[in-house]
C-alpha cells in the first residue's frame, strides 16, 4: 500500500532517535504504574457508592416488607423537598464524575505524552502477526526486543484490518489500522518477558495473534541490537543485487 | 385452527401483535443462547474443546452478539412490552396505526428468519454484531446477511417509533396529562425518540459497508481514500444510544413492578421522567467515542468524551434514586416479577458502577476488549434488560393469558438463573483485568484465567437449568394454570384495573374515565 508509506513518511520525524543509547534516568512518569494507582482509587470509589446503594436499598426491602399494611404510606414531596433530591444527589454525582475525569485526564497525557529519548519501533500488524521494524533496519516477527529502563514508543500501522496491540502487563493497547498511523508507548524497567495479543477482532486467528515484548539488559540488547540491524543491512544489501 | 392461525398471523391488535414480538424475540433469545453455551463450552479449557475451527466460534459469537440485541433485547421492550401496554395504560382503544403496526412485526419476523439463515448458507457472517470493516468488507463471510438484517429490524423500529409516538400523543385517555403517564410509557417515549434519531446513520453504515463490500465503493477502503474510522464512528453513534433504548424501557417496566409489589408511589416521579429519562436523552448522542478510546481519534475528543461519558452517571443515579425510593415505606410483596425487578436493580447497579472505569480513558486502554468490557456490559444491559424482560412476561403472565403461572416454580427458575449470572460473569470481569481479551476462541497464552473459564462454563450451566424451569413454568402456567382475576397484583394503573384478563380486542369493555388528579401509583390514598 503505497499510501501508507506516504504517510508514513511524513510523520515528524522529531521523536525518532538515532542509534540506541540508553537514556539517562530522568523523572520518567511510568503509565502502568499510574493505571494500577487510579484503578485502585477507582475501586474504591465505586465500592463505597455501591454499598451506600445496596445498604439502603437492602434495609427498605426489609423494613417494608408487607407486614400489617396493605398498602404503601409514602410522604409526600413537598415542591422544594421533589427540587432537592433531584438537584442536591445531581451535584454529588457531578462532582465525583468531575473529580475522576481530572484524575483520568492527568493519567491520559501520562499515557499519550512519549518521553525525550525513547526507542522507536515502527509496528506493521497484519493477519496475523506483529512485525517490527527498528530504526537501524533491524525486523522482528512477534518478538519485540527493547532495553531495560528505556521508553519505548511503538508508531503503528496495519497492512489489512484493525488490530489491537495490547500488553497487559504494561496496561497498555491501541489499535492499529490501515491508512491511519497511531501510537503507544511503555516503559520497560526490568529484564523479562510480557504477553503481546491482539485486543481487536480480527478474523479466523485473532486469539493466536499473540507476541511477545522480551525485555533485555541494556548490554545484551546492544549487543542484539547491532547484529540485527547488520543482518538486516546485508539481507537489504543482497536483495538489491537480485533484482 | 387454521381460521386461529390466520388471525394471529394477519391481526392488527396491538395485544396479539405484541405477543408474536414476544414469540419471535423469545425464539431469538432461546438459539443466542444455544450459542452462548456452545462458546461456553468451547472455552472450559485451553485448546479445543468441541470444535477445532475457530470460525465456528466466530460465528456463533457473531449471532450470540446480533441476535441477543438486535432480534431478542430490543423487539422484546420496544416491540413486546411498548405493544401489550402502551395502549392499555394509557386507556387507548389500540395504537394510532394497527396496520402499520403489523407490517412492523412482519418485518421483524423476517429479520429473524434472515438471522437464522446464518446457519444454513454456505459462508455464515462471521463479523460480529459490530461488522468492523475493513475485516467485515474482505472477509469470506457472507457479510450482506448481517446488512439486511440490520435494516430489516431497523426499518421495523422505526415504523414502531412513528406509531408509539403518535399513539400517546394522540390517544391518551380524556383527562390523562403528560404528567400521570406510566413510568414505562414514559421510556418508550423517550426510547423512540433515540430510535427515530439514531437508527437512519446505523442504516447509512450498513448500507455503505454493503455497498463496499459487493459494488466496489471505498467509503472505508485507506488505499483509495477512505478511512476505517468513518464506519466506527457511524456503527457507534446509533449503537451507543441503542443501549438506551434497551435501558429506558426495561428501567421503566421495573419501575412499574416495584411500584405495584411495593404497593407504592413512584420516588420523585417528574424527577426519574425528567431528570432521569430526559438527561439520558441529552446525552445520548454525545458519548459513542467511548467506544473508540484505543482507535486513535484525536486526543480532544477523547478526553471530551470522557466528560460526557462520565456525566451519564448524574440521570442514570437519579433513576437509581426513584427506584430505591419507591421501596421507601412501600408494603412490599416479594413475588416472583418483584424478585426479577429487584435482580434488575442489583445487577444495574454493578453494571452501572463498572461502567465508570471504562468511562475513564486512561483506565479504558488497559480494560477495553478485554473480558472486562463484555462482563460490565452484561451486568449493566444483557442481564439487567433480560431479567426486567422476564419479570415483565411473569408481571403480565395473569393479564396476556388469564392465568397464573406458578409461584414457586418462578422463584426457582429466578434464584438458579440469578446465582448462574454472576458466576459467569463476575468472573468475567476480574478475567479481563487480567488482560484476557474479549472474542477469542483460545487462550493458551492466558493460563492464569483457565480456572475462572471453568467457573463460568459452570455458571453458563446454571443459568441453561434456571432458563428451562422458567420456560416451563411459562408453557404450563398458559395451558393449565390457575384462572387469574382482572387485577391479581392490585394496582392502580389502567391496564389492570380498567380492563379484564386477557382483555378482549378494543381492551375497555367501558372507555376509562379519570377522575381529576388521577394517578397510575395512587397508592396510600383514601380515594
Amino acid at each position: 500500500m503505497p499510501e501508507v508509506r506516504s504517510v508514513l513518511a511524513a510523520v515528524p520525524t522529531g521523536l525518532l532517535v538515532a542509534g540506541a543509547a540508553v537514556a539517562g534516568p530522568g523523572p520518567i512518569a511510568d503509565p502502568a504504574v499510574g493505571w494500577d494507582r487510579l484503578w485502585e482509587e477507582m475501586l474504591i470509589d465505586i465500592t463505597v457508592i455501591g454499598l451506600v446503594f445496596a445498604a439502603v436499598a437492602a434495609w427498605f426491602m426489609w423494613r417494608y416488607r408487607r407486614r400489617d399494611r396493605a398498602e404503601g404510606d409514602p410522604p409526600r414531596l413537598s415542591a422544594t423537598a421533589a427540587v432537592g433530591w433531584a438537584v442536591i444527589p445531581a451535584f454529588v454525582f457531578m462532582a465525583d464524575d468531575f473529580y475522576l475525569a481530572a484524575k483520568g485526564w492527568e493519567l491520559w497525557k501520562v499515557y499519550r505524552t512519549v518521553p525525550e529519548g525513547a526507542l522507536e519501533v515502527r509496528l506493521d500488524s497484519a493477519m496475523w502477526s506483529w512485525n517490527y521494524t527498528y530504526p537501524n533496519g533491524a525486523v522482528t516477527v512477534n518478538e519485540l526486543r527493547v532495553p531495560a529502563g528505556r521508553p519505548v514508543l511503538l508508531r503503528m500501522t496495519s497492512r489489512d484490518v484493525v488490530h489491537s496491540h495490547f500488553i497487559p502487563d504494561f496496561r497498555v493497547k491501541e489499535d492499529s489500522m490501515p491508512g491511519r498511523i497511531t501510537y503507544l508507548w511503555f516503559y520497560p524497567k526490568e529484564p523479562g518477558e510480557h504477553v503481546v495479543t491482539c485486543a481487536e477482532y480480527c478474523g479466523l486467528l485473532h486469539s493466536r495473534m499473540a507476541g511477545k515484548v522480551i525485555v533485555m539488559a541494556p548490554d545484551a540488547f546492544e549487543a542484539w541490537y547491532r547484529a540485527a540491524g547488520q543482518k538486516a543491512a546485508a539481507e537489504a544489501a543482497s536483495g538489491g543485487e537480485e533484482v | 385452527m387454521g381460521a386461529t392461525l390466520r388471525s394471529w398471523l394477519f391481526t392488527t391488535d396491538h395485544k396479539r401483535v405484541g405477543i408474536l414480538y414476544l414469540i419471535g424475540s423469545l425464539a431469538a433469545f432461546a438459539i443466542a443462547g444455544v450459542m452462548a453455551m456452545l462458546m461456553r463450552i468451547e472455552l472450559t479449557n485451553i485448546g479445543p474443546d468441541i470444535t477445532d475451527n475457530p470460525q465456528d466460534y466466530n460465528v456463533w459469537l457473531y449471532f450470540h452478539g446480533a441476535a441477543m440485541i438486535l432480534g431478542f433485547q430490543i423487539p422484546a421492550l420496544t416491540g413486546f412490552l411498548a405493544n401489550y401496554c402502551v395502549p392499555l395504560m394509557i386507556g387507548a382503544r389500540d395504537v394510532a396505526f394497527p396496520r402499520l403496526n403489523a407490517l412492523s412485526v412482519w418485518l421483524f419476523w423476517a429479520g429473524i428468519v434472515l438471522a437464522l439463515a446464518t446457519f444454513v448458507i454456505p459462508d455464515p457472517p462471521d463479523v460480529m454484531w459490530t461488522g468492523y470493516p475493513p475485516y467485515a468488507t474482505m472477509t469470506w463471510g457472507n457479510t450482506a446477511f448481517y446488512s439486511f438484517t440490520v435494516l430489516l429490524l431497523g426499518f421495523s423500529s422505526i415504523l414502531g417509533g412513528v406509531n408509539f409516538l403518535t399513539t400517546v400523543a394522540y390517544m391518551r385517555a380524556p383527562g390523562m396529562g403528560w404528567n400521570q403517564l406510566n413510568v414505562f410509557v414514559w421510556s418508550i417515549v423517550v426510547a423512540f425518540i433515540i430510535q427515530l434519531i439514531f437508527v437512519p446513520v446505523l442504516g447509512t453504515a450498513v448500507t455503505m459497508l454493503l455497498f463496499d463490500k459487493y459494488l466496489g465503493t471505498t467509503f472505508f477502503q485507506p488505499a483509495n481514500g477512505g478511512d476505517v474510522l468513518i464506519y466506527q464512528n457511524l456503527f457507534w453513534f446509533y449503537s451507543h444510544p441503542a443501549v438506551y433504548v434497551i435501558l429506558l424501557p426495561f428501567l421503566g417496566i421495573t419501575y412499574e413492578i416495584v411500584a405495584t409489589f411495593a404497593r407504592n408511589r413512584v420516588f420523585n416521579y417528574k424527577m426519574v421522567v425528567y431528570g432521569g429519562f430526559g438527561g439520558v436523552l441529552l446525552l445520548a448522542g454525545e458519548v459513542w467515542v467511548h467506544h473508540l478510546y484505543t482507535a486513535g481519534v484525536p486526543d480532544w475528543l477523547r478526553v471530551g468524551q470522557m466528560v460526557t461519558t462520565l456525566l451519564i452517571s448524574v440521570p442514570v443515579g437519579l433513576l437509581m434514586i426513584g427506584l430505591v425510593g419507591t421501596l421507601y415505606r412501600g408494603s412490599i410483596e416479594y413475588r416472583t416479577p418483584m424478585l426479577y425487578a429487584l435482580g434488575v436493580l442489583f445487577f444495574f447497579l454493578i453494571g452501572g458502577l463498572t461502567g465508570i472505569p471504562n468511562a475513564i480513558a486512561s483506565l479504558d486502554l488497559h480494560l477495553q476488549d478485554t473480558y472486562f468490557i463484555p462482563g460490565h456490559f452484561h451486568y449493566v444491559m444483557a442481564v439487567a434488560g433480560t431479567f426486567a424482560i422476564f419479570g415483565a412476561v411473569y408481571y403480565l403472565f395473569p393479564k396476556m393469558t388469564g392465568r397464573m403461572y406458578r409461584e414457586r416454580t418462578g422463584k426457582l427458575g429466578f434464584w438458579l438463573t440469578f446465582i448462574g449470572m454472576n458466576l459467569v460473569f463476575m468472573p468475567m470481569m476480574i478475567a479481563g483485568i487480567e488482560g484476557m481479551p474479549r472474542r477469542y476462541y483460545d487462550y493458551a497464552q492466558f493460563p492464569q484465567v483457565e480456572g475462572m473459564q471453568q467457573l463460568m462454563t459452570v455458571g453458563a450451566f446454571v443459568i441453561l437449568a434456571g432458563a428451562l424451569v422458567t420456560l416451563w413454568n411459562w408453557l404450563h402456567g398458559a395451558l393449565r394454570g390457575e384462572p387469574a382475576p382482572a387485577n391479581p397484583w392490585g394496582s392502580r394503573s389502567l391496564e389492570w384495573t380498567a380492563a379484564p384478563s386477557p382483555p378482549p380486542p378494543g381492551n375497555f369493555p367501558v372507555p376509562p374515565r379519570l377522575e381529576p388528579g388521577w394517578s397510575p401509583y395512587a397508592y396510600g390514598e383514601r380515594a
